[in-house]
């Protein structure tokens, strides 16, 4: 096959176009996973511990909205970033800034969810000792992300496996720039249109092998960490 | 850091516990006063544990009191070990620095000196979760006693350990109790009952069959129940 040995030495080349792409891509997803996890665990935390009236149903809203398509968070997104939307005067539309934004937005209930699940069953372990300790609330949420940190690995691992694999909010929030914009699915979904397969092949290629080798690394932190620390 | 007030007597005044159907505790009425351990014993679900945690103040009575020095909100300075300690992901130092109360001072030295108490100062940086049973059921007492406890609750601390271990324990136990720290200790091990207690509380089916001095409980037990369970019939 031309096409696959083509796309190859384009990966292999270095050509530079791609790797501005594959740059971009990694730092708006890793940017927007990280964001979810800094709101998300806290926010996970708290709705696994607290009791409030309207709990359960937020319980289920937020596990309906991991579903949610990227397009409908785009074009929200979209609606309050441009020129007549709420948030148009930052300028932000069809900028990274705006991207990172969307796809936070987009990945924050998957990390949300699989926290509070995590929490709450490990709350069911720890509630005796740390009630029998007399640990106060905000102590209780502290105390158990920290010490469900190995199984929060795997809600970070999601929202940023979600964040890489979409294309729908980056394309309508971004827009697809050359050089500015471009993402690596985005230019997939160009390049497949325009019919230039290699080089949508290659891209392909190279997210595969950065989502595979990302999960690598936190899964071997995982490990480590579980074994020094039981 | 002293709370002012004691949270001695403990008095348990007519409390009942039930879930759905099942009465777990039956009308118990019971003091406990400073002194030598207070031992609970009783066969397996005869209420052994959830009047243990009734006196700690992790459940709450579904009729009658609890209260601590005569307040109904006390339990401050009470501490418990429980049957399966939960160990914190973190070492066997920085479970005890966990129970330390806020702003205490010279963490460091308190945090040895509380490891070196329950024989574990070589393991402080060893974490928690891989250590043996018999371990973690020591730096659970140091955790409890971190607190700095008037009363210390152990519900069946031994029950999963081997002899050594046991004993290790139960050294421990009586030094604390020698110290001035009231121990309540929920135990099916007439043995253990016999080497620590100073009065008994016999329990079963959720009642207090028989509460006395120890001596007296061993050698001339007062009800036939009591009788039949130092024989070690199979009561049910």
């Amino acid at each position: 096959m031309p096409d696959s040995a083509s796309a190859l030495s384009l990966v292999l080349g270095g050509d530079p176009t791609l790797y501005a792409i594959v740059r971009l891509s990694l730092i708006i997803s890793l940017s927007a996973a990280l964001l979810a996890a800094i709101l998300g665990f806290p926010l996970g935390a708290y709705l696994a511990l607290a009791r409030f009236p309207g709990r359960a149903f937020l319980t289920v809203l937020v596990s309906a909205f991991m579903g949610l398509p990227p397009v409908v968070v785009g074009l929200a997104v979209y609606l309050m970033l441009s020129r007549s939307g709420p948030l148009g005067f930052l300028n932000l539309l069809f900028t990274p800034p705006a991207m990172i934004a969307a796809q936070t937005l987009l990945v924050l209930p998957i990390v949300v969810a699989l926290t509070r699940q995590t929490v709450e069953d490990l709350w069911i372990e720890y509630r005796d000792e740390l009630t029998a300790m007399r640990v106060g609330p905000l102590r209780r949420v502290v105390t158990l992300l920290w010490d469900a940190r190995f199984s929060l690995v795997t809600a970070f691992l999601a929202g940023f496996g979600r964040a890489a694999a979409e294309v729908g909010t980056v394309m309508i929030v971004g827009g697809n720039i050359e050089g500015f914009t471009r993402t690596m699915t985005t230019a997939i979904a160009l390049e497949t249109s325009k019919g230039d397969l290699p080089l949508a092949m290659g891209l392909g290629l190279v997210l595969i092998v950065i989502v595979v080798v990302v999960n690598a690394l936190a899964w071997s932190a995982r490990r480590v960490g579980e074994v020094r620390a039981g | 850091m002293r709370a002012p007030s004691s949270e001695l007597p403990i008095a348990i005044e007519g409390v009942s516990l039930r879930n759905r159907d099942v009465t777990i505790i039956d009308d118990i009425s019971l003091v406990v006063t400073s002194g030598p351990p207070t031992i609970v014993i009783g066969p397996n679900g005869s209420g052994k544990s959830t009047l243990i945690r009734l006196g700690m103040g992790l459940v709450a009575p579904t009729s009658g009191r609890v209260s601590w020095g005569g307040r109904a909100n006390g339990g401050e300075r009470c501490a418990m070990v429980f049957q399966r300690p939960v160990m914190l992901r973190r070492t066997a130092a920085a479970n005890v620095a966990f129970a330390l109360r806020p702003g205490e001072r010279n963490h460091r030295a308190r945090v040895a000196a509380l490891l070196k108490q329950v024989g574990l100062a070589d393991l402080a940086d060893r974490p928690a979760r891989l250590m043996s049973g018999g371990e973690q059921q020591r730096l659970a007492l140091a955790r409890a006693l971190a607190r700095d406890p008037e009363v210390l609750f152990l519900d069946e601390p031994t029950a999963s350990l081997d002899p050594a271990s046991t004993k290790a324990v139960e050294d421990i136990v009586q030094t604390i109790a020698a110290a001035g720290v009231k121990i309540v200790m929920a135990t099916h091990d007439l043995g253990q009952a016999r080497r620590l207690a100073g009065d008994v509380v016999l329990l079963m089916r959720g009642r207090v069959v028989e509460r006395t001095a120890a001596n007296a409980f061993f050698a001339q037990p007062a009800t036939p129940e009591a009788a039949a369970f130092l024989r070690g019939d199979l009561i049910i």
